[in-house]
C-alpha cells in the first residue's frame, strides 16, 4: 500500500470563476483601479491649484464637466458606494469589535456610527467648499 | 416517514488504481431527516463498502466530515438532503490533496496549527505555588467565539489564497493564534507576532471572507485576521517609536 495523494490543479488565472463569492470579490478588487484614478485626479487638481493660474484651473474644471465625464463620475460614485463604502462599513464591526463589560456592542451601532461620521465629514467638506 | 430518492455523485480516487479522480453515481433512498452523511453511510452499508470517507460524531462536534457538497465546503452531518436538489455532488474538501475517495491529506494544516503556538505562554511558567491564573467572564467573552473551532477545515477549502499558495498559514490557524493573543492569561503575543506578521501570515489574507461564510460553527476567522492586522500594525509602530508594550 503506497500513498499517492492526488493534487487537484487550480488555474492561476481563472480560479475566481469557480463560484459567485469569488467573482464578487474579484469585481471589488479589479475595479479598484478607480481608486488609483481618483488619487491621480486629486494630484492633478492640487497641482493645477498650486500653479496659481485661474485659467489653468478653469480648464481643469471644464475638462470634468463634459457629458462623458459626468456619466463616468456618476458611475464611479455608484461603484464606490456599492463596492467600497457599503461593504467596508458592513465589515467594520468585524475588524473593530467593541466590548463593554461582558457584552459586545451590537455591530449595527458601529456601522451606524460610520454612516453618521460619513455624513458629518461630508457636510463639513461641503461647508468648507462653500456649497452649504 | 417519507422516502426521497437522490442521485449521489461521489468523487472516487484509489491511489493504487486511478491516475486521477472520477465520479461514481449512487441512487440513495433518503429519509426526510437525513443529512448527506447519512446518505454516504447508506452507500457504505448497502451499496459499496469500498467508499472511503471520514466521520465520527454526527453532531457537529468532531469536525471530521467536512466535504464539498455541490461545490460548497460543508459539514456533511449538518447538510440536510431536504435542503438540496435531487442530484447532489460530493467531493473531498478542495485545496487539499486527496488521499483516497473523500479523504484528504491534512498534514499541512496540522503543522500550521502547531506553528502558531496555540497554548498559553507565561513568563512565570510554572506558576508560583498556590497561584491560579484567574479570568473574568468579560475577559473570556473577548475570545470565546474563537474557541468554537472544530478543525473541520472547511475554511481552508473555501480560501482561494490558501488554494493558490499553501504557504499561507490560513484561516483556522490564524483564528486560533488570535484566540490565545486575546486571552488575558497569555503573555505570548509578541512571540507569536514573528510568525503571524511574517510573509505567510495575516498580510497574505486579501479578505475574500469566504472562510467565515462557510464556517459551520460561526467562528469568523476573517474577522480574527483583520483584527490581527490592526494589532500587528499597532505593534510595529509601538516598537518603531520605542513605546513600551508588546504583550497583552
Amino acid at each position: 500500500m503506497s500513498r499517492q495523494p492526488y493534487v487537484r490543479p487550480i488555474s492561476k488565472t481563472t480560479w475566481y470563476m469557480r463560484n459567485g463569492r469569488y467573482k464578487i470579490y474579484m469585481l471589488r478588487e479589479m475595479t479598484s483601479f478607480l481608486v488609483v484614478f481618483y488619487t491621480f485626479l486629486t494630484i492633478v487638481a492640487l497641482s493645477t491649484l498650486a500653479a496659481d493660474s485661474p485659467a489653468a484651473w478653469q480648464n481643469f474644471i471644464s475638462s470634468q464637466q463634459g457629458p462623458g465625464m459626468v456619466v463616468f463620475h456618476a458611475l464611479a460614485l455608484l461603484y464606490f458606494l456599492f463596492f467600497q463604502t457599503f461593504p467596508w462599513f458592513k465589515l467594520a464591526p468585524k475588524a473593530m469589535p467593541v466590548q463593554i463589560g461582558e457584552k459586545k456592542l451590537p455591530g449595527s451601532y458601529i456601522v451606524i456610527g460610520h454612516y453618521v461620521a460619513w455624513v458629518f465629514i461630508s457636510a463639513v467638506i461641503f461647508w468648507l467648499a462653500g456649497a452649504l | 416517514m417519507e422516502i426521497r430518492q437522490i442521485e449521489l455523485e461521489v468523487m472516487r480516487y484509489d491511489p493504487e488504481k486511478d491516475k486521477q479522480p472520477w465520479f461514481q453515481q449512487y441512487t440513495v433512498p433518503c429519509q426526510e431527516d437525513w443529512a448527506i452523511l447519512d446518505a454516504l453511510n447508506y452507500v457504505k452499508d448497502n451499496l459499496d463498502t469500498t467508499l472511503a470517507y471520514r466521520w465520527s460524531c454526527h453532531m457537529m462536534v468532531c469536525g471530521s466530515c467536512g466535504m464539498m457538497v455541490n461545490g460548497e465546503p460543508s459539514l456533511t452531518c449538518k447538510t440536510f438532503v431536504r435542503d438540496l436538489p435531487g442530484k447532489v455532488r460530493v467531493e473531498p474538501l478542495e485545496n487539499f490533496p486527496i488521499e483516497r475517495d473523500l479523504v484528504v491529506v491534512l498534514d499541512d494544516v496540522m503543522q500550521k496549527l502547531h506553528k502558531v503556538q496555540p497554548y498559553i505562554i507565561r513568563k512565570d511558567d510554572p506558576p508560583p505555588e498556590g497561584v491560579e491564573y484567574t479570568q473574568s467572564r468579560g475577559a473570556l467573552a473577548k475570545f470565546k467565539q474563537l474557541t468554537m473551532c472544530i478543525n473541520c477545515m472547511c475554511c481552508y477549502s473555501a480560501c482561494p489564497q490558501y488554494g493558490l499558495d499553501n504557504n499561507f498559514i490560513g484561516p483556522a490557524a490564524l483564528a486560533l493564534a488570535h484566540r490565545y493573543n486575546l486571552d488575558s492569561r497569555d503573555q505570548g503575543k509578541s512571540q507569536r507576532l514573528d510568525i503571524l506578521a511574517d510573509h505567510d501570515g495575516v498580510w497574505d489574507c486579501s479578505f475574500v471572507g469566504a472562510c467565515s461564510e462557510v464556517c459551520p460553527k460561526h467562528v469568523d476567522p476573517a474577522a480574527a485576521i483583520q483584527q490581527m492586522k490592526i494589532d500587528g500594525a499597532l505593534e510595529f509602530w509601538k516598537q518603531k517609536l520605542g513605546f513600551p508594550g508588546g504583550e497583552s
